[in-house]
Parts: C-alpha cells; structure tokens; sequence
C-alpha cells in the first residue's frame, strides 16, 4: 500500500536497488583485489622497466627500458643459476613425491581404508605445520656434529655428511624437507581422487579376473588422470615459487656457495636487501614466464598422452 | 550521578589540552639490543624532560630495517627517531629520507671530533651529506683459547705476527690438540679484504665508485689465498656463524680462535659459553689489521613529526657521557663518543678474560681504526664474492678465474 502513496520515491529506490546493489556487494572483492592484487601487479611491471631504490621514495626512479630484463638473462647473473637450482630441487622432491604419493594413496585406499580418516591426518600434519618449526627441527636433523642424522650414520662407520655445508649436498638435503612437506598432501589428493572413481569398475574388473596390479595400472592411473594433472600442475608452481624451506634452513644466502638459492630466494635478495626493486620485478615476470611455459608444456603432454587412448 | 561524570569529562579534557602545549611524545624505533641499551637511560631522561614521553618501538632486527625502509620509501609511518645498524647505514645514507646533519638547525659539524673518526665516515653518503649519529661500536679484535694454545706450545704473539704465522700455529695446534684453527677459512677471507685499505678506498669500491674487485687486487688476490691454504690443511672447522655447531665449539674449545667485535666477549659471557670464563683471551687481529665489527647510529627521517625534540634525544644518547656508560654497562654497546672511552671502567680488569684489561686494548684498535668508505652495492659486491669464494673452496676454482668472474658480475650490477 504505501508502494502505491509515495511511488516515485519508492520506484527511484527500488531502482537503485536493481541498479546499483549488486555491484555494492560485489565490491569489497573488487576493491581488495585492485588494491592488493591488480596494483602490485602493475606497479611492479611498471617497476621492471626503471631503476628504483625504496629509499629514494616515491617517484624518484629512472626509466631504463629492457636493462633489467637483459641483466638477468646475461650468461653472468645469478638468476640462472638461481632458476638451475630451483628446477633442480623441484625435480628432486617434485618426481618422488608423486611416485610415494600415488601408490600409497592407492594402499591406503583399497587395503586400509578402515585407518583412512586417521592416516590423512597423520600425511596432511607436515602441510599445515610452521616452516619455522621445520627449519629448527630439520636443522638439528641435518647437523654436521650434533645431528642425528650423521650420529645414526656413524654408527655403522659412515663418515659425517656436511648436509648443510656441501654446494652438492644441500639441493638433496633442501629437497628431502620438500618431499617429507607435501608428500602427504598429494596422497590426500589422490585419495580424493580415487573416492571419485565408482567401485563398480573395480567389481567388474575382478569379475574379470584382473589383479591389484591390473587394476591399478588399468583403471586407476586412467581415471586418476584429471587429478593428476593438478597435482602435477600444483607441484610446478609450488616447485618454482620455492621459498621457505630453503630460506629457514640455509638463510638468505642460499648456504654454501648459494647452492640451495632459489629464484624467489633471488628475488626477494635482490629487491629488500640490495633494495634493487627494478631488477627484482623483471626476475619476477621472468619467473612467471618460466612457470606459464612449464604449466603449458604440463598441460600439452597431459592433453597429448591422453588423444594416444 | 550524571552531572559529576560529565563535570569529570570535562575537568579531564581541559587537563588534557592545557598539558597537550607542553606535553610532547617522541616515538623512537630500535632494534634488540639496542632497545635495552635506550630503556636503561630512559630515566634519566625523563628526570631531565618530565614532558617528552619516549614511545619505544623496538621490533627484530631484520623487521626494524625492512620496516624503515618501506616506511622510507612511502614517507608513511616513520618514527621521530630512527635506529640503524651498521649493515644498513651505508644503504639509508644513499637514500634521500634522511635529514642531512651537517646542515642548520643541526649543525652536528661541531660534535664530530667528539667520535671515534672511522664512524663519522660510515654514516656520511658519497655526496657529503651526514646522515646519523653514532652511539656504539664494535672494535675488531682477536679471540683465543689460551688453554689450547698452551697445550700446543703456540706463542699468541706469533699468530699476530702473520697471517702466515697465523696459520702455521694452526698447523701446530692442529697436530697437538686437534683442536681446529679457526670456524671458517671464510672468516680469514672476510677479515683480509676488510683491513690495510688506503684512504678512499672502500672494501669493494673506491670512493669515486670504481669497481676494486678483480684479479689483480692484491688484497682480495691474498684473501682468497690464505682462506684457501687454511682449507687445504684441514685448518677450519667449516662451521658458520650463529649456528648450534658455533656455540658448541665455543663452549668445548674445539675452536681455538674466533676474530669479532669487542662485543663477543658479552655474548660469551652471558649465553654462549659462560662456562669458558677465564680461558679466554684477546689481542691485535694478525698483521696489526684494524677493523670496526658492528656499530649502531641514530637518524632523523625528514618527515618526522616533531624533529626538534628528536635531534635533543639523539644528542642525550650520543653526546651524553653519562649515556654512554649506562649503554656500555647495560649491555657492552662499546662507546663511539671518544669522552665515555675515557671512563675508569675502561681500565678495570675483565673477568672473563682472566682479568686481562682488555678494554683498553679495544679502545686501542677503535682508535686506530681507519675509516672505509661505504657503497650502496657493498651488499651485492659481498654476496657475489662469498659465492665465487665457495667455488674457489669447495670446487677448486682457480682465483684469479673467481674474481675475474666476481668482476664482471659485480660491474653488471652496479648501475
């Protein structure tokens, strides 16, 4: 009724309603990804292109075209050494990590299952634990003279491994904590996975006479492919952006003769120490280049393999 | 009941804006232990200025210095009074945030005879402008276990002598204890580039920003050398800084010398190895190499809000002899202002050091310490350098190839 008494003020307010409203309640994500997403993104584009020096505040940077880009690409820089060890500690802990991922899911799946609440738990733990607490405990592991790790090896008249100390020795070590880290959340994965897959096929299949190995072989890895693929996908980028571990347990130096620097190590070296932010942003859209062509080449193999079937 | 809250109200607001012409709060960020050294003169500043309130804010070292820096780099958020260690100081006295002391109403010119010379240098940029003040600083000296260089029949006198001395001892000490010469082969590199530097010329760069670093630098040429002939002969123990391997050698004497800054000897006592107490000495680093290790300032942002009382504060803590002392015995923060060295303190015995009146000694090499020039791109000449030196230690590059390669990396760098 009162609709009908006043409806011109009524009609303006509904309208705004209609009109207006819903981009009101959409905006808080909007707002929050221009100011933190979308600006950061921009201004550090805008970044790789000049020379700039927080300290020399606001405005005071110098336009220097592709020289940040061509620095990092020089055969000199440290960037490719940085992006050798990123890649090489990503395909130490990257490649086991889905081999033991895999069929232990798959175990726990099929023979297990009674335990599969508590084992979940138990693999997800390193995931979600601190990397602070990570560094210290792995950092007394690994412990040239006090470790146990070199005491256990002692014991059966091993020499002492400088775990933390060898250039060769530390991308193991570094990628042992990685794959100790996320093992447990790709076995979660697949076992998602393989909940998704309808038991019938597995009955038809024993009908059929296959074995646990057929099975798996068969039925499991074909049907696990779209989870494996983000698996893969996940490990890539996580592999690439590898930060944490690395720097908690080897500081920000990358340990002995920066052989367990990573490129995000490099990156944040170069822009909050050296206070190089211009070099800094072009190795982080470089970065983000080298990530794209590794997800697109992830994506192409997936894509091809499975036209082959 | 009403009426008595609101006359309360307004009895407080009237108090509060009659004290708001003279009250004044002076917020000063630090970092550990620097904070400690500032809440132990506080009262005595308090008694001299009951009005200026002192908002400590003191956050880890790393935080304090990523923190002043964003807040330099967006004039947001920055502190009355700024606390920088001496691994920054070089890098904030490039940057323009910073209020230029040498200048009116400042006019610190006057007070810098008062320091101990070598610090003035460090906080002054390439253009002259003088950027903070210096409140302590860190003296290099030589530490040893004079147990497990008695039990080796090593003259410490010998190891000072030379850095070829120096490691033939290690040789000795070696064979006769098995104790190792030194934590790292890399300490020996890190202490040679950094003594015997002429004037202008700074670790890396000289003071009209030529690169130094190259094969034909003796200095780094001779560092490189020594730390190699120090692995070679299974001299050093291969442990890092900071680390659990450190404090245990420490404590068990399986490292039978350690170079540091005067202040090792507060760390050793208070939590190291405060069980070694009396088995320690110090003297002169090798070949009468002087050298600053650690050293903390104080500076003004140029968009501090109340400048005027920051610049009071500043010259309390660093001017004020009594200061100085409380800083000194608070926590071992070793005085920059030449007066506070001069303290009777300085000539009391150390305990610790088998009653060895050791900070006489300290003031010594303060004194005698020659100021290194400071480049903004020392951080990244450092980090290439230690990485070329791995490769030089632990894969057998030739060093001449090392800082050939340490050369060219360092002047792509360096814009």
């Amino acid at each position: 009724m009162s609709q009908r008494t006043a409806p011109r003020a009524s009609w303006s307010y509904t309208r705004f309603q209609q009109r207006f409203a819903p981009y009101l309640f959409v905006s808080p994500f909007f707002i929050l990804f221009a100011v933190f997403g979308l600006f950061p993104l921009l201004f550090s584009l805008f970044l790789a292109f000049h020379l700039w020096s927080p300290l020399d505040g606001m405005g005071n940077w110098k336009f220097v075209g592709f020289e940040n880009f061509t620095l990092a690409l020089g055969p000199t820089d440290m960037f490719w050494k940085s992006l050798k060890n990123t890649l090489w500690i990503g395909l130490l802990s990257g490649i086991p990590q889905h081999l033991v991922a895999l069929p232990l899911a798959f175990i726990i799946h099929h023979s297990l299952r009674r335990f599969q609440g508590t084992l979940s738990t138990v693999l997800f733990l390193p995931y979600i634990t601190n990397a602070v607490a990570i560094a210290i405990v792995f950092a007394t592991l690994y412990s040239e003279r006090l470790g146990i790790l070199n005491y256990l090896g002692g014991l059966v008249g091993l020499d002492p491994v400088r775990w933390l100390g060898d250039p060769n020795m530390v991308p193991y070590s570094v990628a042992a904590v990685v794959f100790w880290r996320y093992v447990g959340w790709n076995t979660v994965l697949y076992l998602s996975g393989l909940q998704a897959i309808s038991e019938d096929v597995y009955e038809a299949a024993t009908v059929d006479g296959a074995n646990g190995w057929q099975k798996f072989w068969y039925i499991t890895l074909p049907l696990l492919r779209p989870m494996m693929f983000y698996a893969f996908t996940l490990t890539i980028v996580g592999s690439m952006q590898l930060f944490e571990e690395p720097f908690m347990l080897l500081n920000d130096g990358g340990g002995s003769g920066g052989a367990g620097l990573t490129s995000a190590m490099h990156i944040f070296n170069t822009a909050f120490r050296d206070l190089d932010m211009g070099y800094a942003s072009a190795m982080s859209w470089l970065l983000f280049l080298a990530i794209f062509a590794m997800s697109m080449l992830n994506n192409y193999l997936f894509s091809r393999d499975g036209g082959k079937k | 009941m009403k009426k008595s809250a609101a006359f309360a109200l307004a009895t407080a607001l009237l108090l509060s804006t009659a004290h708001a012409q003279e009250k004044v709060t002076l917020t000063v960020a630090a970092f550990p232990s620097l904070d400690s050294a500032i809440k132990a003169i506080l009262p005595a500043w308090t008694k001299l200025h009951p009005n200026v309130t002192i908002n400590l804010q003191a956050q880890q070292f790393a935080d304090h210095h990523n923190a002043m820096t964003t807040a330099l780099a967006t004039g947001q958020g920055l502190p009355d009074v700024m606390a920088i260690e001496i691994g920054y100081v070089g890098k904030f006295a490039e940057g323009q945030g910073l209020e230029n002391l040498n200048s009116a109403p400042y006019s610190a010119a006057q007070y810098k005879k008062l320091f101990t010379p070598f610090t003035i240098a460090q906080a002054t940029s390439a253009d002259g402008r003088f950027i903070a003040m210096p409140t302590d600083i860190g003296p290099g000296t030589f530490f040893y276990r004079k147990d497990v260089l008695d039990k080796a029949g090593v003259n410490p006198l010998t190891m000072q002598s030379s850095w070829e001395n120096y490691i033939a001892s290690g040789k000795k000490i070696k064979q006769k204890t098995g104790a190792y010469l030194v934590n790292t082969a890399a300490s020996v590199y890190n202490l040679v580039i950094r003594t015997n530097l002429k004037t202008g010329e700074g670790i890396y760069f000289d003071n009209k920003n030529n690169l130094l670093v190259g094969p034909d630098n003796a200095r780094f040429v001779r560092a490189m050398t020594l730390a190699k002939q120090v692995r070679d002969a299974g001299l050093d123990a291969k442990i890092g800084e900071w680390s659990n391997e450190w404090y245990d050698a420490f404590k068990k004497g399986t490292v039978a010398t350690q170079f540091s800054g005067a202040w090792l000897q507060g760390a050793l006592q208070n939590w190291m190895a405060p069980d070694t107490k009396g088995l320690w000495r110090v003297q002169n680093l090798p070949e009468r190499g002087f050298a600053s290790w650690g050293g903390s300032f104080y500076a003004v942002p140029s968009k501090a809000k109340n400048k005027q009382w920051a610049w009071e504060f500043i010259k309390f803590m660093t001017l004020n002899q009594g200061s100085q002392i409380t800083a000194f015995k608070d926590n071992g923060a070793f005085p920059a202002l030449i007066a506070a060295q001069k303290d009777k303190a300085f000539g009391e015995p150390v305990e610790f050091l088998g009653g060895q009146k050791a900070r006489v000694l300290w003031r010594d090499a303060a004194a005698k310490t020659k100021p290194i020039d400071v480049n903004k791109y020392d951080s990244i000449a450092d980090q290439i350098l230690q990485t070329e030196l791995t490769n030089v230690l632990e894969q057998g590059k030739d060093i001449k190839q090392a800082l050939t390669d340490a050369r060219a990396q360092i002047a792509r760098r360096a814009r």
